[in-house]
């Protein structure tokens, strides 16, 4: 077509009628992709008019050449805003369509959980390891000797009935009966040094199984020597400790009691948050609650630990991991802790 | 302990309202469990139990009365027809039909209660208040009645419904009944070291202390006649230790009869059923006191001794004595239990239980009343093993002190007197062969205030001292620094230490409310981890990321629930061939011996929630209990505690979700799916030299089960669990995977440290070989040999394809790898990785006799 010469010019203004209406044809991006191909492909039309230059007579080609490349110019800026158009409309148009039902649940993810039991005991960890407490642990199958007696419960003292013992066949080996055995174990093994550590871990008790004793249970216990430890630091760190767990705002209160291991001994109270529904039923009116018992360490057990109560002095204390589980999420049954139903465990 | 308030106060005036008073003494270490009201309005701020809420008498329509006369019903044999009067002026005829008021009564003191009064329904079934109104009884009107304990709320039990309260003669007719007898009552928590307590007058000392009154003088001695008890009885302490003190009056011509009514009053308010004047005043002075005293019948004694001077032995039982207790029991007695003897024979168990042939009956003239003082150990085994708790045996087997004998027996004989007619001989027979000495203990300023961190002024600690009965004798001026000297009260027996235990007194009266908060100023400690509790965190937190969920199981459980799962070899061919550390009183037949298998109880998890589920994914980190055997040299020997990881999982591989419809194939776990945990678990830890061979374990399925070693370090076997074992187990035809891991073996093959691998800076260029190899030879070969072949250049080496099948020849396998090769300080030319991947190829062919497949 372009090989005659007469008609060069006007075919191409033929080109650019034809393209141009074409173009304005396309509504789609694939459309546009085939005009572009049409035209602009490897044998497409504009690029033959360009190289038809080749038999347009000497005189005419600058002529001819500008033409063919101001078509060219004004197709392909036409084509490229075209273009730009058709994905646009293209995108709005799926940006509307179909929308998703947002209420339908989402794919699961397979999750895995720590038992609750743990992650309260790394709360507890946590928080004492910010005042420097390291974690000991020792043995659940005790002697009678380490459970009792040289925790300043001689056989048949009255303080024994505080907690009734599994007895194993092997005489003078029980069930541990509370973590503080731990005590004589690392004043043991620490003496001359100070001390700071708390002791976790399962405890047993000869119980009825119920909805409020079971078993075995765990408790961690506390326990600092020095030279200068005094009770208002017991206070001091209890009060840090159960704020952190509790809430800032929480009030502590001591109430004396007695533990034959400790001298003063000593009950520390909470009081409940007001705003939680279950406050009057948790601290039966008073607005206070239990969470632990505490005292300074019985000179006794001082000694039977090797330590001199004259140099050193000391606290302890011990609380329920299971029983502050219960508080804070109004657990009313403690046999869902080792009953490990994955219904209950998947709350937590 | 319950304490009326109305008898607290005999003793001491009660300044503070309840609600106060409740606090300080909760505060001070007598904790308040409950509280109850009788008849008034509840005070303010204390808390009464909902179940233990009563009627509040109304003092205009609640009133003591008179019976007038008692005429009979015309209409009705069982009911009659009292008239009362309730103060001058005024009458009511009443109809009731209470068994003991008869035709013809009159004079007696009478509850009544008019129209409009709320009261319990003694006839309901449940507790319930219910307001009194006029009603017609069998063709007469009635509106008022007169009451019984259990409508008035003093008493829960049926039985207080068979009869109206008849009140003691001289109550004020006309005066209203909340004044009369209403009462609040505190129930006290009494701990071992506040056994002094267990006694009217133990809690007066500490109200006394904590309010800062004085107590009220006490009621001492008896009045006697000029007969003399010397010479009517003997009494002997075989073993001072035993009993350190033995005290005994003796009252004559006594008339059995009930007690005065306030005196059963206050036994109801505190718990205990009056029965007759004597066992009532022996029970009161118990309660006042906190000395439990026995009442013999003296002229069985008597008779017991052939008609002459009965002598009284205190000793242990001889081997094989009998002696019938007041129950009708027939108890067979040893060396162990101590007891109250004549000549004859046992005449009692000492503290817990007196003996029937002496027991004071509606025959009884005179009495021999026993106050006495027995070693607490004694009596603590000797209730145990007859399993006899009373009131008595809990204040005996905690400790009561020597000195309180003999105030206790002497205002036991004074109210014998007053209240049953009796004439108290002169003396007392009071053996104390080896009086307790007064404890006097050392009391340092210093020392109290390094202990307490703050400042009590010595002045301040010696007044609580002083009002807790403690006598406390000044340091002499001159000698700087020594301490004071402090004698401890003749009721305290927990004094141990001197020091402490002042101060635990001195801060509890104080009040902790006023003790500073410190944190703590002493150096911190050296600060060292706990590696395995670092180490079993860190396992946790690995299984939970692959998805799996924590348990936390008993530790107690029964050999037969292990016996599957224990020593496959058959080393143990019978359950009760394992030894275990056995418990000698265990709660239930199911938790008997403390476990070897974790996995057990991670299985025994598994079967209860795949009740409610198909899919659990379960893992335990625990101990196991394994006794060792012999003795050790400086003790029983304990048994090892190591630590064990058990999982068990089994059901599907994904989750069920609705996309899709619900036509989709389920995919179940296999054993792949557990290696491929176990992987995560080596990979995360940096084990090294990580194996897998085919387990020998008897409880998993022979040929879908490995056991894992790191180097020679055995760490355990997984797999599919033995169908035959997952059936004892109740799981049924599952699949179920499970490991069980020794965490002790796992934690020592796990470094310390770890270098990284420095992150690929050069594109890696990947190269797939497919080899067809022997059915025999395990993957784990395969890829070591790729490994050595490849060297340096070698990256990741990914199995993508395992096939068996027509296209390869029979008993062969073709596994495809996909292999990169890559080099940190470049990118690698085609020439170097074509001569990389043939080395591979040519060390398969060689070694392992492959055919690489598209080059046969």
């Amino acid at each position: 077509m372009f090989g005659d010469k007469k008609n060069a010019m006007s075919d191409l203004a033929s080109l650019e009628q034809r393209a141009t209406a074409e173009l304005s044809a396309c509504t789609d991006e694939a459309a546009l992709r085939a005009w572009n191909t049409k035209y602009f492909g490897n044998s497409g039309e504009v690029l033959a008019a360009l190289k038809a230059i080749g038999g347009i007579p000497k005189e005419e080609r600058k002529v001819y050449g500008q033409e063919a490349n101001r078509i060219k110019e004004v197709l392909s800026k036409g084509y490229e805003e075209a273009l730009a158009g058709a994905k646009e409309r293209a995108l709005n148009a799926s940006l509307t369509a179909n929308p998703l039902d947002v209420t339908l649940p989402g794919r699961p993810v397979a999750r895995g959980r720590l038992h609750v039991a743990t992650q309260i005991m790394r709360q507890i960890y946590a928080v004492f390891a910010d005042m420097g407490f390291q974690v000991y642990r020792s043995r659940e199958v005790e002697s009678d000797e380490m459970n009792f007696e040289l925790l300043n419960m001689p056989p048949h003292h009255p303080a024994r009935d505080m907690w009734d013992t599994f007895h194993t066949t092997m005489p003078g080996v029980i069930l541990r009966t509370h973590t503080s055995p731990g005590q004589i174990h690392v004043m043991r093994e620490f003496f001359p040094n100070p001390i700071r550590v708390i002791l976790p871990g399962m405890c047993y008790r000869y119980e009825a199984i119920t909805t409020r004793s079971e078993i075995q249970f765990q408790q961690v216990e506390g326990l600092v020597i020095g030279t200068h430890v005094t009770m208002t630091d017991l206070k001091g760190t209890i009060s840090a400790f159960a704020r952190r767990l509790f809430g800032q705002e929480r009030q502590v209160r001591f109430r004396s009691s007695y533990f034959p291991f400790t001298e003063p001994s000593i009950e520390v109270d909470i009081d409940w948050p007001k705003d939680d529904p279950n406050a009057d039923r948790l601290t039966k009116g008073t607005g206070w609650l239990e969470i632990m018992g505490a005292g300074m360490v019985h000179p006794v057990v001082m000694r039977n630990g090797g330590y001199d109560p004259a140099q050193f002095s000391g606290f302890a204390f011990g609380m329920g991991p299971q029983r502050i589980t219960m508080l804070k999420h109004a657990i009313d049954d403690i046999r869902q802790f080792w009953g490990n139903d994955l219904r209950f465990l998947r709350q937590f | 302990m319950k304490i009326p308030l109305s008898w607290l106060r005999d003793y001491i005036d009660i300044t503070l309202p309840p609600a106060q008073l409740i606090e300080r003494l909760t505060l001070a270490g007598l904790e308040v469990a409950s509280t109850r009201v009788l008849g008034l309005p509840i005070p303010e701020g204390v808390r009464v139990k909902a179940e233990e809420r009563g009627p509040v008498w109304d003092r205009d329509k609640i009133f003591v009365a008179q019976i007038l006369s008692t005429e009979k019903h015309p209409n009705a044999d069982k009911l009659k027809l009292p008239t009362v009067t309730w103060g001058e002026g005024t009458q009511k005829l009443l109809v009731t039909g209470a068994p003991n008021i008869n035709v013809g009564d009159k004079g007696q003191k009478v509850v009544l209660a008019l129209s409009g009064s709320v009261l319990f329904d003694g006839h309901a079934a449940e507790r319930k208040l219910s307001e009194l109104k006029p009603t017609t009884i069998r063709g007469l009107p009635s509106d008022a009645m007169v009451c019984s304990l259990l409508e008035l709320g003093v008493s829960e039990n049926k039985e207080d419904h068979t009869g109206i309260i008849l009140l003691e003669d001289d109550a004020p007719v006309g005066m209203p009944l909340a004044d009369f007898m209403g009462d609040t009552v505190i129930e006290v928590d009494v701990l071992p070291n506040t056994a002094r307590c267990l006694a009217m007058i133990g809690v007066a000392r500490e109200v006394a202390a904590i309010t800062g009154q004085k107590l009220k003088p006490l009621a001492a001695g008896m009045q006697t006649t000029d007969e003399a008890i010397a010479g009517q009885v003997n009494v002997q302490i075989e073993d001072p230790t035993l009993s350190a003190r033995y005290a005994a009056a003796l009252i004559k011509n006594i008339k059995l009869g009930p007690a005065p009514g306030w005196m059963q009053r206050r036994l109801l308010y505190a718990g205990m059923r009056p029965i007759s004047n004597i066992v009532d005043i022996t029970n009161f002075v118990m309660l006042e006191w906190g000395q439990p005293l026995h009442a013999f019948d003296y002229d069985i004694l008597v008779q017991r001794a052939g008609g002459k001077t009965p002598t009284i032995i205190v000793r242990p039982a001889r081997d094989g004595e009998i002696l019938v207790t007041l129950d009708k029991q027939e108890r067979k007695l040893s060396p162990e239990h101590l007891v109250i003897a004549d000549t004859k024979g046992p005449i009692a168990l000492a503290g817990v239980m007196g003996g029937l042939e002496t027991e004071v009956t509606e025959k009884t003239k005179n009495i021999l009343l026993e106050s006495a003082s027995f070693n607490f150990v004694s009596i603590r085994r000797t209730f145990r093993h007859f399993d006899l708790p009373s009131e008595a045996s809990a204040r005996f087997s905690r400790g009561i002190h020597p000195e309180t004998v003999k105030p206790a027996v002497e205002r036991a004989a004074d109210l014998m007197r007053q209240y049953a007619g009796g004439s108290v001989c002169k003396g007392l027979v009071d053996c104390y062969p080896a009086p307790r000495p007064p404890q006097v203990v050392d009391f340092k300023i210093a020392e109290m205030d390094r202990l307490l961190g703050f400042k009590i002024e010595p002045a301040e600690a010696i007044r609580i001292l002083q009002a807790l009965e403690y006598d406390v004798a000044p340091p002499p001026a001159n000698a700087g620094g020594s301490p004071y000297k402090v004698t401890v009260p003749t009721h305290r027996l927990d004094v141990q230490e001197g020091t402490a235990d002042l101060v635990e007194d001195i801060v509890r009266i104080y009040g902790y409310d006023r003790v500073p908060t410190t944190l703590l100023s002493e150096p911190l400690p050296k600060q060292q981890a706990n590696e395995p509790i670092v180490f079993e965190e860190k396992v946790r937190d690995i299984l939970v990321d692959c998805g799996l969920q924590e348990v936390v199981c008993y530790a107690l459980t029964m050999p037969e629930k292990e016996t599957l799962l224990l020593k496959p070899q058959g080393e143990y061919a019978n359950p009760g061939d394992v030894p275990y550390v056995t418990l000698k009183n265990p709660i239930s037949s199911e938790r008997v011996v403390m476990r070897q298998s974790v996995l057990a109880s991670v299985l025994e998890i598994a079967e209860s929630n795949l009740r409610n589920t198909d899919d659990v994914r379960l893992f335990e980190i625990g101990f196991a209990y394994v006794p060792l055997a012999g003795r050790a040299s400086d003790g029983p020997q304990l048994p090892d505690e190591p630590r064990r990881l058990a999982i068990v999982m089994t059901g599907n591989r994904g989750q069920e979700f609705w996309e899709g419809g619900g036509a989709k194939e389920k995919q179940l776990l296999d054993f792949f799916e557990l290696k491929g945990v176990i992987e995560a678990l080596t990979q995360d830890l940096h084990l090294k030299d990580t194996t897998y061979q085919p387990s020998k374990a008897a409880h998993l399925h022979p040929g879908k089960s490995a056991t894992l070693r790191a180097g020679d370090r055995r760490i355990g076997d997984f797999g599919v669990l033995h169908p035959k074992v997952a059936q004892a187990y109740n799981l049924g035809e599952r699949t179920i995977l499970v490991a069980e891991f020794d965490v002790e073996a796992l934690q020592a093959a796990t470094p310390v440290r770890f270098s990284y691998t420095p992150v690929p800076r050069f594109p890696a260029a990947l190269r797939d070989i497919a080899v067809v190899v022997d059915e025999a030879i395990p993957a784990e070969q395969i890829e070591s040999e790729i490994r050595i072949a490849g060297g340096e250049l070698l990256g990741d080496v990914k199995l993508f394809d395992l096939y068996r099948g027509n296209q390869i020849p029979a008993g062969t396998k073709s596994l495809a790898y996909a292999l990169s090769y890559q080099a940190g300080d470049r990118t690698l030319a085609d020439k170097e990785i074509d001569k990389a991947h043939r080395k591979i190829e040519d060390r398969l062919k060689n070694v392992l006799k492959a055919v690489i497949r598209g080059k046969e």
